[in-house]
């Protein structure tokens, strides 16, 4: 219970369901102080305090975890540890697949519980397939579906089948004092929101070249290729305009020269992602499918083939700002809501020897 | 429910509960001068003279507060900041390193807002401190020292102090010497007079009084300035509208415990002792913290190795057993109790480690329903325990 309305509602619908619930809101900093000035984090006093009178409105026991060694070895140093790698990680993903569904389920079995309960928007059935939510905005099957069988065997999602304003109603007709409480949408250990500074104060400064994808004429420095994202525009700071005037984006970054590539927008593209630590639930491949390539992304219909824990997807319509270290999620279209097939993490994308000819046609 | 955590709080007395919803139903500000102030007034007054009477101390020495946390900032930092206002020398602090957070973390603030210099008296593997290690340090800081602070007995593992002998080396170097009794009142003999300390610490609610009362009793020419200021209406060392009814519950509470302890502790002693036994008998690698003689009555405080006193905590209260990792808690997160580190624990075996405490309501059902969900509770608590491996 993070102290948030969703948890909150998601604890009062499995105790009202006849389970026998307990509250467990996390500690992950290992100083409380570090986080508390910023009300942004989402493990603050103040969300402690939080958790714990939604526990008493429902009529739970309460309780806190001290998982912050865990957290900061599996989540924030992993992030860091990514960044420094070139890749763009996605912590939430990994506090699920390494915390929630791993540190905290393991513990929570070896005390006698069944199952660890969250307020994930994102539904899972009786038929064990874990969905997307109906609030699709809100879905969040993208950071869950790097969970395995065995964990999703034991997790509970209740609100699946509920938008987030049904939640928040529900919340209010329950008496709990969260359901007008901001959703929360920063990581939640940067607490001022400042990624950039952040990763500025774990890995220092490295200055390094920005070059030109055609011609790898150095167009300008910076200051740490950490703070680059694929696809990133603003902020590249360039003196040389290109050529042809237009906009130059970042391409790609190359942590062994700590180099930042950039080119045109059109070099963005790639109709090819390789990614490995695969999840794969379903059947055969190749399957004709949809994949999500970074968090509340479009979909993109594909063709993915999974074989020894590598997986290709190729794209039916080009993809753009594609960034190593987020996670392809590969969904198959339901009625009753996007099936996940699986996922894994993205190590390239590529444009294939087709997409290049055809770019360079239609840049001529 | 099976309530075990009598040192957190215990049950408010009868005849306390009885006079403080009395007091509540006649109105009077004890500093009025009218009629019903009066009353309110007497009702105090006489309640500060059944207190002295019960602590051997003069009506004049007891101060009253909102309770322990209050009392204890008020000794060590009013003191300290009297002392040294007569000599600027005088600006260290002793403590031992076993003392509740309202002492230790009050003499850390000093530390740091008003430059004192702190020595913490290091304690034995029971958490007795040595009076001689408190000679030595008079010894050698002794125009420096302004107060001096350590608690009749431990919060969290019982553990009984050398009380006189160390109020006794402080008097004799003209130091003033505090000590929070408030676990110690109504469980074992406490005699302000026969102590030799010059200001003392209790509280209402470890006594069968209510929460949020309590008194500092403070020699009557020891030095001490205010932390509160307004009316001063205490002695000018404490200020704010006294709490009549709360007052006159404490001092039914005190007199109480006081009367009867000596009975209450024979009588929760050998059920402690009962508890103890049938744990190890159960749980025999089980760890019994503190002083196996020199303990209150009502304490009995185990690590048990291989467990998460949290993770025990949470197994036990899902079967109706309320008890304490007996350390302080921050966000709710247990941090490993820095009384057993003092001790010489390791990290493990202070994380370990719970408290079980008896009071007057206590009876051998609370110890059997304890018994019947021990075993299996550690059970399982060892099993969590391997969540700590990284994956």
């Amino acid at each position: 219970m993070s102290g948030g309305v969703d948890s909150a509602v998601a604890a009062a619908r499995a105790h009202d369901a006849g389970h026998d619930v307990t509250g467990v809101h996390l500690a992950l900093a290992r100083n409380p102080q570090t986080y508390r000035t910023g009300a942004r984090g989402c493990c603050t006093l103040e969300d402690s305090r939080d958790a714990r009178r939604a526990a008493d409105v429902i009529g739970i026991p309460f309780y806190v975890w001290d998982m912050a060694d865990q957290f900061h070895e599996n989540v924030v140093d992993d992030f860091v540890a990514e960044y420094a790698a070139g890749r763009t990680p996605n912590p939430c993903l990994r506090c699920n697949e390494k915390i929630k569904f791993a540190a905290v389920l393991d513990r929570a079995v070896a005390l006698g519980f069944d199952a660890v309960v969250t307020g994930h928007h994102a539904r899972l059935g009786a038929d064990g397939l874990l969905r997307r939510s109906v609030d699709l905005p809100k879905d969040q099957s993208y950071v869950l579906a790097v969970l395995t069988r065995a964990q999703l065997d034991r997790a509970v999602f209740p609100l699946g089948d509920s938008t987030k304003a049904q939640v928040r109603e529900e919340a209010a007709a329950r008496g709990l004092a969260v359901a007008d409480k901001p959703d929360s949408h920063d990581i939640c250990f940067i607490a001022d929101g400042d990624t950039k500074g952040f990763l500025e104060r774990k890995l220092g400064s490295a200055p390094g070249d920005i070059v030109d994808s055609r011609t790898g004429e150095k167009l300008g420095t910076h200051n740490g290729a950490y703070a680059y994202t694929i696809g990133q525009r603003k902020g590249l700071d360039l003196r040389v305009p290109a050529p042809d005037g237009r906009p130059r984006y970042v391409l790609s970054i190359t942590p062994k020269t700590n180099t930042v590539t950039v080119g045109a927008r059109e070099e963005l593209s790639v109709d090819t992602v390789t990614a490995s630590r695969v999840i794969w639930h379903d059947s055969a491949t190749p399957v004709e499918c949809e994949v999500q390539l970074r968090a509340h992304g479009e979909v993109v219909p594909a063709s993915v083939t999974v074989a020894d824990d590598a997986l290709t997807a190729r794209l039916h319509e080009t993809a753009r700002g594609v960034a190593a270290g987020q996670a392809i999620v590969a969904y198959r279209r339901d009625p009753a809501g996007d099936i996940v097939l699986g996922s894994a993490t993205i190590t390239a994308g590529v444009a294939s020897a087709d997409l290049q000819t055809s770019g360079g046609a239609a840049r001529a | 429910m099976a309530y075990l955590d009598h040192a957190a709080t215990t049950p408010m007395l009868e005849e306390a509960l009885e006079a403080y919803v009395s007091a509540s139903r006649s109105v009077g500000n004890p500093s009025s001068l009218h009629a019903a102030g009066r009353c309110a007034r007497r009702l105090v007054e006489e309640s500060r003279e059944r207190i002295a009477a019960a602590l051997a101390a003069r009506p004049s020495e007891v101060v009253f507060t909102s309770g322990g946390t209050e009392s204890d900032n008020l000794a060590t930092k009013g003191i300290f900041w009297s002392q040294r206002a007569t000599s600027l020398n005088r600006t260290r602090v002793i403590a031992s390193a076993v003392e509740h957070h309202a002492v230790l973390d009050a003499v850390d603030w000093l530390n740091t807002h008003e430059g004192a210099a702190v020595s913490l008296l290091p304690v034995d593997d029971h958490g007795r401190v040595d009076p001689a290690e408190l000679a030595e340090l008079i010894d050698r800081y002794k125009d420096e020292i302004a107060v001096i602070s350590v608690q009749w007995a431990n919060n969290e593992i019982g553990t009984v102090q050398p009380i006189a002998e160390l109020a006794r080396l402080a008097a004799e170097a003209g130091i003033p010497f505090h000590t929070d009794a408030v676990q110690a009142v109504g469980q074992i003999p406490v005699d302000f007079a026969a102590s030799g300390a010059a200001a003392l610490t209790v509280t209402g609610h470890k006594l069968g009084g209510p929460v949020g009362v309590g008194a500092l009793l403070l020699g009557r020419d020891v030095a001490c300035t205010p932390l509160l200021h307004g009316g001063g209406q205490e002695r000018d060392v404490r200020s704010g509208t006294l709490d009549t009814a709360g007052v006159a519950a404490f001092a039914v509470a005190v007199e109480s415990a006081v009367k009867s302890q000596q009975e209450s502790a024979t009588r929760v002693g050998a059920l402690r002792d009962e508890l103890v036994n049938r744990v190890r008998a159960v749980v025999p690698d089980a760890i019994l913290n503190g002083d196996p003689a020199d303990r209150l009555p009502g304490n009995a405080h185990f690590s048990f190795p291989g467990c998460e006193g949290d993770a025990l905590l949470l197994l036990l209260d899902a079967q109706g057993i309320s008890c304490s990792t007996g350390s302080a808690c921050s966000a709710g997160v247990a941090q490993p109790s820095h009384v057993l580190i003092a001790m010489g624990a390791d990290d493990d075996r202070a994380r370990s480690s719970l408290r079980f405490t008896l009071g007057h309501t206590s009876t051998v059902e609370d110890v059997d329903a304890l018994l019947a969900a021990l075993p299996g509770a550690v059970e399982r608590a060892r099993r969590a325990t391997a969540w700590k491996t990284p994956r």
